[in-house]
């Protein structure tokens, strides 16, 4: 078995000139999203077939990639997409944050401040961020050319009228580099920050949906709010259980069927990295 | 000739035919040379049968019924506005700012109370909402509607009821002409003469008027002078 | 000669074609500010058509259509960028539905209906917003309370005013209305129109209304276009033409009303 059983990282090499086509026309214009002819991917849509497609256009055997699911290195969807990409493109892979070059992502973005040589990938399910109020694409097309983003800020308007507060936690939206509004994929808003004048590029896909967007490294990202009721980044008043860290955006994990709950880091690599420095958090009795 | 000059309104060969095309365009003749005048100050009053087309000439002189051929000149705002001629635009702004009309029936439009009803022309022109409404009370308290029925709209009035609030909507504003279709006609003696006393008021004002009544005895204390509209019959 | 003594909506020569059928032709007329247009006619007889071309929903094939912006020049709408177009849509304008569905929202509250076009021309404090919307609620008579219920549980007179502010609440200065009392109840049409006109009024609106119903025409408006097979072949005083018919099509739609 010496003959190669797939191209370099899966797409034929025509296929992967068209992607980079379309993420150097995404990064040439911050936050618009260019169409693009998206494949059929050896995993069902939802599972990260733009952000797959994203990755194998851009990976050269010298990368080092990693791969996270809601900040997590070991679910079986960044792990079989980790084992994707070994098998057909054969390149290292990590799970450390600082060593990735390639960091493919669903729902998070690491703690661990991004580097100019690193680049994140987004796995997006829906990137029109206008969607939610007006169906039409011809219309949310026409909205984006003539930056007409008051319907944004009606979505925003209604979590207020209905909740007391901007009640939208996560795909927050976001203004890119003062011009289109974009959804930053279902990442928590408590990421939004990250993204702004970050030293990393930025890349979307949406399989599904045949778009590629792209924040370029230090850009300005806003997220959209009213003045009487600014952005606000949330997380859980609680300190990691594992590792104690006050900063990082936390799950709750349920651990016994009376209602015992306890917060952990999302993003296990963190978590670890602390954990390996001699941080401990307070464990709830239940495990203890 | 000088007072010629000095009319407020002026007639002259006006005419005025329907036609029915309906009814296989049959010509209908109104009116023709209609010609008289109206001067500051001075009530003419109309006379001559039922059908003579009385109201047709009030309608015209009020842009109501479009005038077929001569001259209806009214002095407006230092100008001389032929209404026979005039733009829509013209037409509505002298009946905000010149011509008023009382006429037999009250165009109430529904759920505005009578109130608003009396006020409205004063709003249109201008005045606060506030002090328009006070006039109004005082115009209809003068006229004996009772307070009670103020904020109800004029359509659930008795037809005498609502003549006066229509009366009272048409004296309100100070216009400086004023057309009276048989202002006192389901009246009572009262109301008669309260209604004969604005119109003294009026005069007072300089306002010219022209009216039609069929009370001889309200004529009587009215009419400066009296134009018998049987001379401007049309002939077929 | 002073700003209001210039018409704010010009037409010159307006037709349309579609192929050899004709939409209209040969429309020309004045709108000043703080004047109410009827155009009337029986379905067909090419006011939608004239509604579409004056709102620039459709490019006319002959004639143009002239209006005053805000900063006081008169353009020609078929040279307007589609920017600014849509922005005049959403500032200056605005265009009244028979069906409160088409130029509603329906799956946000009545007050980010209202708030929609302040958000749109860039207010960002909520506060502002929701007052604002309260406000218009108020003018058009839907009660406080109901701000942040859905226009789906609304009635149709209720969408229907909700609607109008909707539109209204960018003060703009000219406004469409496509028979907007269509599918209402006639009690509830009263109430409407009632409302309109005190609106119309207080906020010297200039108002083209489509409608084939002849007392709606009587009741707003102060002018009137009588519109047959293309072609505007009456127009006056709403009361001279409907007292005083000239044309034979016209005293034939007078005499087909039922008196008042």
């Amino acid at each position: 078995m010496n003959a190669p059983a797939y191209n370099f990282a899966y797409l034929d090499e025509q296929t992967k000139r068209m992607i980079r086509r379309a993420i150097l026309k995404a990064i040439a214009i911050p936050g618009y999203q260019v169409p693009f002819a998206s494949r059929e991917m050896p995993m069902p849509y939802g599972w990260g077939t733009g952000g797959v497609q994203v990755t194998a256009a851009i990976l050269g055997p010298d990368d080092t990639l990693k791969v996270i699911d809601q900040g997590s290195d070991d679910t079986t969807n960044a792990i079989s997409i980790r084992k994707f990409f070994e098998k057909t493109a054969g390149v290292a892979t990590t799970t450390t944050t600082s060593e990735a070059t390639v960091i493919q992502t669903r729902h998070r973005i690491p703690e661990a401040p991004l580097q100019e040589h690193q680049v994140l990938v987004y796995q997006v399910p829906i990137p029109e961020p206008l969607r939610f109020l007006e169906p039409r694409e011809t219309e949310t097309r026409r909205m984006h050319a003539l930056a007409e983003y008051g319907l944004m800020h009606v979505k925003l308007y209604e979590d207020i009228a209905h909740h007391g507060h901007i009640a939208t936690s996560y795909a927050y939206p976001v203004k890119v580099n003062a011009r289109y509004v974009m959804d930053p994929s279902p990442t928590p808003k408590f990421d939004n920050p990250k993204m702004d004048d970050c030293p990393a590029l930025q890349l979307f896909g949406a399989g599904r949906e045949k778009r590629i967007y792209a924040v370029p490294p230090h850009t300005t990202v806003v997220s959209l709010d009213f003045e009487d009721h600014p952005f606000e980044r949330y997380r859980h008043e609680a300190p990691c259980a594992l590792c104690g860290a006050t900063d990082s955006y936390l799950d709750e994990v349920v651990i016994d069927d009376r209602g015992g709950r306890m917060f952990v880091c999302s993003d296990t690599d963190h978590c670890e990295t602390r954990r390996a420095d001699g941080h401990r958090g307070v464990q709830p009795e239940a495990l203890a | 000739m000088e007072r010629a000059n000095t009319a407020m309104l002026q007639l002259k060969d006006a005419a005025k035919t329907f036609t029915m095309h309906l009814q296989g365009g049959i010509r209908l003749p109104v009116v023709a040379g209609v010609t008289f005048d109206a001067h500051p100050g001075e009530c003419v009053v109309l006379s001559g049968p039922s059908g003579a087309g009385k109201s047709s000439i009030l309608k015209i002189i009020f842009g109501n019924y479009r005038c077929d051929s001569g001259r209806v000149a009214v002095r407006h705002q230092g100008n001389v506005v032929d209404i026979a001629a005039a733009e829509p635009r013209q037409i509505l702004d002298l009946r905000k700012n010149t011509i008023g009309y009382v006429s037999q029936f009250l165009r109430a439009v529904p759920r505005v109370a009578a109130l608003d009803v009396v006020a409205e022309p004063l709003i249109v022109a201008g005045v606060s909402r506030d002090e328009a409404r006070e006039r109004a009370g005082a115009l209809l308290r003068r006229l004996n509607i009772p307070e009670r029925l103020w904020m109800l709209p004029p359509s659930t009035f008795s037809g005498g009821e609502q003549q006066r609030v229509n009366i009272a909507r048409g004296f309100l504003p100070d216009l400086p002409l004023l057309l009276l279709d048989e202002p006192t006609a389901s009246l009572d003696a009262a109301n008669r003469a309260v209604v004969v006393a604005l119109i003294e008021e009026k005069k007072r004002k300089s306002v010219a008027m022209v009216a039609i009544v069929h009370d001889d005895d309200v004529r009587e204390q009215i009419a400066d002078r009296v134009v018998d509209v049987t001379k401007f019959a049309a002939v077929a | 000669m002073s700003m209001m003594d210039q018409p704010l909506l010009m037409t010159e020569g307006l037709g349309k074609s579609y192929g050899r059928q004709l939409g209209c032709r040969d429309v020309s007329f004045n709108l000043y500010e703080g004047e109410v247009l009827a155009i009337v006619g029986e379905s067909g007889s090419g006011k939608s058509t004239l509604l579409q071309l004056l709102s620039t929903q459709m490019a006319p094939t002959a004639g143009r259509v002239c209006y005053r912006m805000r900063d006081g020049v008169t353009r020609d709408l078929a040279t307007l960028g589609e920017a600014e177009r849509r922005f005049l849509y959403r500032t200056d304008w605005g265009y009244v539905h028979q069906d409160p569905a088409m130029g509603l929202r329906m799956k946000v509250s009545a007050g980010a209906n209202v708030g929609e076009r302040l958000m749109a021309v860039g207010w960002e404090h909520y506060g502002r917003i929701r007052k604002s919307a309260q406000s218009w609620l108020e003018r058009v008579e839907i009660e406080v309370g109901r701000i942040d219920d859905s226009p789906h549980t609304y009635s149709g007179g209720m969408r229907q005013r909700l609607q109008i502010a909707r539109n209204l609440v960018t003060e703009p200065r000219l406004i469409f209305m496509d028979e907007p009392t269509g599918g209402l109840d006639v009690s509830v049409q009263a109430r409407l129109l009632d409302l309109l006109r005190n609106l119309v009024a207080e906020l010297g609106l200039a108002v083209v209304i489509v409608t084939h119903d002849l007392a709606v025409a009587r009741l707003l408006s102060h002018r009137i276009m009588v519109m047959k097979e293309g072609r505007v072949i009456e127009t006056g005083l709403t009361d001279q033409v409907l007292d005083d018919p000239r044309e034979p099509y016209t005293q034939l739609l007078v005499s087909s009303i039922l008196p008042a």
